[in-house]
């Protein structure tokens, strides 16, 4: 460092051997020690490159003798790489350490204790804990900050030593501290022992939240995410107290960090959940939605993070962006995960009034190279005909422009979403069947061969030589898959059904039926087989009935999630869990869930739909007193040993619904219409068609998730 | 929180690796290689293996990646490693495989003292540098009343600046720079055009100076309550840290105690009576399937002392375009095979004048014949002493108690930059 920028020349693979020869030729003879340095300097960057260094032990250490704080930096270090596999050996060095615990400058106190406490062995926490201790009182600031996270430190090393070491306490008695850097880190290492499973709760009351307000202003950008963050601990009792606290943060929706205004937009989320002055949550709503739209122009990573988040509170707070849909238009160079998420919450926003630019949107990006992209284009330009009625008859014309074409993903994923819209519109657009028919060749994927089979089947009295078109498609039957072979299966009896005169049509439904029930091992297969063939030699008018049997209408409602569950992932915005739409214990191993807590102040529909956490057995935490709040004694405390049962399937996949009898779901979106005003969601439909209603089920799978799963899932154990 | 903090160079070598938790060895490092940087098409900038993800953020190169095992704050991690990058750039003028390598050791520091347990600390930039340095300090030699100094202002509620100090002449430099995004249809319709303002600013002020700073805007909260004023309407703005947002809320005064040196003050957004600086009227023709020809026009829409420096269009041909005939008024203009592209370069257009573009592309035969997507037309410029959305500085007011004469200088810039797109 004495000179910047010549290092590079140290990243060469080194021998032990060499460096221990070159470090003991360093003691003598070197004048302001740059040998010495130039040695370490080649340690480090082999530690960087992988190269296990630990045999220079007692070599590196007794270059701490040395007075220069670059090579005390570069020690300590080395000692935080290797110090953990050297149990035997690093009581050398705790002299050292506690020598500069006591020095006079604040700096190198700090970066003592900073430096044990990255040394999770026993003999180096029990050094540390009376240091520690003092340096929680240090008269300097800088130094009380650092000692704040090696109590969290010190806790994840072992946790009971850190209890009994009284270390808790000392840590909340921090929250009274005169200095903010000191309060925002001390909340960040109660946050960080209260995640835990057997961590001590860290709760905070209407004092605690008013004290930790008070350090918001002078707290660093980071500070205040800590001290943001941990608002979602107080329960607020009174819609007052909601109130108040979300007048005190929403001015931090004008900071430049990114992270502070979207864990501003979180505590304000989970404020309202509490409040019933509807003109106040409009004004927040209101608020909250331009700083959302600002995070758009950081970097595309961040812009990311911002999309994933929009996309959950727009379903929660559809007054936070309803004008804004033209912000959300991809520019060609966006990044493709950037353009994917934008293309979801611009098919959320459309309405009758916005549908014309949408659409025209999307046919522009249906023209683009990304293929899956172009495909969630396509996908998209059907959704909104069955969203937004309006703007049906343009979507069906823009489907058939792009059949046009005649690329083969896009004609495919063009019948997918058409046959959805033949569901939603009755008898207004079988006119296209022909123009559909012409492109049964290029169709190789199951789900669009299965969804034109349909469209066959469905309205086979209307196409003249349906028998002959799926005749042709049964050559390959048994090759096909399930899916399509189910199709075909029920393709065939509705065709029967319709032409039941046909000797040819005869034929073909025997041939069918006699391969589903004898050449097939599937089971579903078999058992529809044998019930279409028991049902058509029984009656084959009832038969009809119940083949033919009207539809319920389709509709969009299905993918908007369920209250309750939105409730509850908003508690994660920001978070990986934002990101994936999944609450974090569902995926994340040890990870704890979080849940909106009744209190008198809840609003009521927010109850209705409460999401409860497993209630735990038995607290197995170690109870202290200290300056802090008095805690309750059992409630949300996880016992380590009762893993969480995951959450209903509806926190990750939103399941369909039946269609809310009141409403339409383009009224939904409506202005105003945050959810509040509705009664809480039906109960789940038992009619087996509702789920073919969730037409978009292919679509939730394309949907970013983590690989793997965390909790039952090897690859964790892979990685190490 | 972040448990490992790993610099890869574009061949995947590890060039920075730091474990803060004993969560993860450095073999997770060889997840990331596997993972993102040999894999061809990586679609997220977060990668979840397991209860293991991967951040990362490309720059120049590099991949500065944050690992994590919790429910990690996202927004957080990646304004980190944008606050890293920054601090990269300020001590050693850039930030590539080179800088890196050869300032690890610096790093190392630079990193520790930013990030405790994962948890990210004072990262001011000015603060970080009374400390940390490239120069050789020996442990003795820094006064424990100095380092008093370096820790209550690290620690302290202007944790951005130094109370020390002193310049001969005081100076303050405002640039407000704006950048235009414009997507226009083929047909000539503006779907949508907006501004991204950034007021940078380079406070050469002397002591503890308190300043005051007023645009001509007003901030438009609910776009149905539109007044009728001059003033121009920011969809929404955000502050520096050291901005007081409480004032701002209530009194529209910025007010603020500035770092020392160069910061971004604020940033706004801006979308409505956005006045474009250019127009490009593109008339391109499908001539059978061996030809396309191009006509574009670039008109200015800004008075005539102002010019446009550095514009440069690049014009999308058909993939199968063997050669491009190209004739300019003025600038050059050069068909690039390897982008599909002709970019036409002119160093300054006047306000007032118009520039022309004519030019045939011809396209070999293809067996299959794949529909032209048609990327639209990217333009690039500079436009000095205007500003897009309409803002101008009201005052910027100097206030310090040795009671100084300050002098202020203010320059405004549009720009655009990949942003500004017609389609044809």
């Amino acid at each position: 460092m004495s000179t910047p920028g010549q290092d590079a020349k140290f990243f060469t693979r080194g021998k032990i051997e060499e460096f221990r020869t070159e470090l003991q030729a360093a003691e003598a003879k070197d004048k302001k020690f740059v040998k010495r340095k130039t040695v370490l300097k080649k340690i480090v960057a082999n530690i960087t490159m992988g190269n296990d260094m630990s045999l220079l032990f007692t070599d590196v250490v007794q270059c701490l003798g040395t007075p220069l704080l670059e090579i005390k930096k570069m020690v300590y270090l080395f000692l935080v790489s290797y110090g953990r596999s050297k149990p035997d050996q690093i009581h050398l060095v705790i002299p050292n350490f506690l020598q500069d615990c006591n020095d006079r400058n604040p700096l190198i106190r700090a970066l003592a204790i900073r430096t044990m406490s990255y040394i999770p062995i026993p003999v180096v926490t029990d050094a540390l804990g009376d240091t520690l201790r003092h340096c929680l009182k240090d008269r300097d600031p800088y130094v009380r900050k650092t000692a704040a996270i090696c109590v969290a430190k010190l806790y994840t090393a072992d946790p009971r030593k850190a209890e009994k070491g009284g270390f808790v306490e000392l840590l909340r008695g921090l929250l009274q501290d005169s200095n903010a850097t000191v309060v925002s880190n001390a909340v960040a290492a109660l946050t960080e022992i209260g995640d835990r499973q057997d961590g001590v709760m860290f709760k905070v009351n209407l004092s605690i939240a008013h004290r930790l307000l008070a350090a918001l202003g002078e707290s660093s950008e980071w500070g205040q995410i800590y001290i943001l963050d941990s608002l979602l601990r107080y329960v607020p009792e009174s819609h007052s107290d909601a109130d108040l606290l979300a007048e005190r943060i929403i001015v931090q929706l004008q900071h430049a960090n990114s992270a502070v205004v979207l864990t501003t937009i979180k505590a304000l989320l989970y404020f309202m959940n509490y409040m019933d002055d509807r003109k106040r949550i409009d004004y927040i709503c209101k608020k909250m939605g331009p700083p959302l739209v600002t995070l758009l122009s950081s970097g595309p990573e961040v812009q990311y993070v911002a999309l994933r988040n929009i996309l959950l509170i727009i379903q929660r707070r559809p007054t936070v962006l309803k004008n804004d849909v033209k912000v959300f238009f991809c520019k060609y160079n966006d990044p493709i995960y950037v353009k994917l998420a934008k293309l979801e919450i611009m098919y959320r926003l459309a309405r009758a009034e916005n549908a014309k630019e949408v659409l025209a949107e999307l046919q522009e990006y249906a023209s683009e190279v990304d293929i899956d992209f172009v495909r969630k284009a396509v996908r998209s330009i059907g959704r909104l005909a069955i969203k937004v009625e309006a703007a049906a008859d343009d979507c069906i014309q823009a489907l058939l422009d792009l059949i046009d074409t005649g690329v083969t993903y896009v004609v495919q994923e063009a019948i997918i979403v058409i046959k959805d819209i033949f569901r939603r519109y009755p008898g207004k657009y079988e006119g296209i069947i022909p123009t559909l028919c012409e492109h049964l060749d290029v169709l190789d994927e199951p789900e669009a061969r299965a969804a034109m089979i349909w469209i066959l089947g469905q309205f086979a009295d209307r196409i003249e030589n349906a028998d002959d078109l799926l005749d042709a498609l049964l050559d390959n039957f048994l090759d096909e898959s399930v899916e399509v072979q189910l199709s075909l299966l029920t393709a065939a009896v509705k065709l029967f059904i319709y032409k039941s005169k046909s000797e040819t049509t005869k034929a073909l439904v025997h041939k069918v039926l006699k391969w589903a029930t004898e050449e097939v091992d599937n089971p579903d297969l078999r058992d529809r087989g044998f019930m279409y063939w028991r049902l058509l030699a029984l009656n084959p008018a009832v038969a009809g009935e119940i083949v033919l049997a009207e539809k319920p209408p389709i509709t969009t409602d299905s993918d908007r999630m369920d209250r309750g569950a939105l409730d509850q992932l908003l508690l994660h915005t920001g978070t990986l869990g934002s990101i994936y739409h999944k609450n974090p214990e569902t995926f994340i191993r040890n990870a704890v869930g979080r849940a909106l807590v009744d209190s008198p102040a809840l609003n009521p529909h927010s109850r209705a739909v409460l999401v409860h956490l497993a209630q735990p057995q038995l607290p197995t935490t170690v109870r202290v007193a200290g300056p802090g709040p008095v805690e309750p004694t059992t409630d949300q405390q996880h016992n380590p040993e009762t893993p969480i049962p995951p959450p209903p399937a509806t926190t990750s996949k939103p399941e369909p619904e039946l269609p809310k009898s009141t409403s339409s779901p383009t009224e939904d979106d409506e202005a105003g219409d945050d959810g509040d005003d509705h009664a809480p969601p039906q109960a789940k439909s038992n009619d087996p068609y509702a789920n073919l209603g969730g037409a978009f089920g292919g679509y939730v799978t394309d949907e970013p998730r983590p690989m793997g799963s965390g909790r039952n899932g090897d690859i964790d154990d892979l990685l190490f | 929180m972040i448990s490992a903090f790993f610099i890869f160079s574009q061949k995947g070598e590890v060039l920075i690796s730091r474990l803060y938790r004993t969560d993860f060895k450095r073999s997770i490092a060889d997840v990331f290689r596997i993972q993102v940087i040999s894999n061809s098409d990586v679609r997220s900038p977060i990668i979840t293996l397991g209860s293991t993800s991967f951040f990362h953020v490309r720059i120049n190169n590099l991949y500065v990646v944050a690992v994590t095992k919790n429910n990690a704050n996202a927004a957080l991690i990646f304004e980190y490693c944008y606050r890293f990058i920054n601090i990269c750039k300020s001590y050693f003028g850039k930030i590539d495989e080179e800088s890196i390598k050869n300032n690890f050791v610096l790093i190392y520091e630079l990193i520790d003292e930013t990030i405790d347990f994962g948890y990210p600390q004072n990262s001011e930039i000015d603060t970080l540098k009374t400390y940390i340095t490239t120069e050789s300090i020996t442990s003795a030699a820094i006064a424990p009343e100095e380092s008093s100094k370096i820790t209550s202002q690290a620690t302290g509620a202007t944790s951005w600046r130094r109370g020390d100090v002193k310049y001969k002449k005081n100076e303050a430099f405002v640039d407000v720079i704006e950048t235009v995004n414009l997507s226009m249809s083929a047909k000539g319709t503006v779907l949508r055009a907006d501004v991204d303002g950034h007021i940078q600013m380079r406070a050469y002020l002397s002591g503890t100076p308190e300043c005051k700073f007023g645009l001509n805007d007003k901030l438009v909260i609910d776009k149905n309550e539109r007044g009728i004023s001059d003033a121009v309407e920011l969809d929404d703005c955000r502050f520096h840290q050291c901005v007081r947002l409480d004032e701002f809320d209530a009194t529209r005064t910025i007010s603020f105690i500035p770092p020392d040196g160069e910061f971004e003050l604020m940033r706004y957004r801006s979308t409505s009576n956005i006045k474009l600086p250019l127009r490009i009227i593109p008339t391109v023709t499908e001539i059978g399937t061996t030809q396309v020809s191009y006509a574009v026009t670039i008109k200015t829409n800004f008075n005539n002392k102002l010019s446009a420096t550095n514009v440069v269009l690049r014009i999308p041909t058909p993939l199968n375009t063997t050669a491009v005939d190209c004739k300019v008024g003025s600038g050059k203009a050069k068909y690039v095979p390897g982008e599909n592209v002709v970019v036409w370069k002119v160093p300054r257009i006047q306000g007032g004048q118009e520039c022309t573009l004519s030019a045939t592309a011809e396209l070999t035969s293809t067996t299959h014949r794949q529909v032209w997507a048609r990327p639209p037309i990217d333009v690039d410029f500079q436009v000095l002493m205007f500003t897009a959305s309409g803002l101008i500085v009201r005052f910027l007011k100097v206030f310090e108690k040795s009671n100084y004469h300050s002098i202020k200088w203010v320059r405004y810039l549009t720009k655009a930059s990949g942003s500004y797109q017609i389609r044809f």
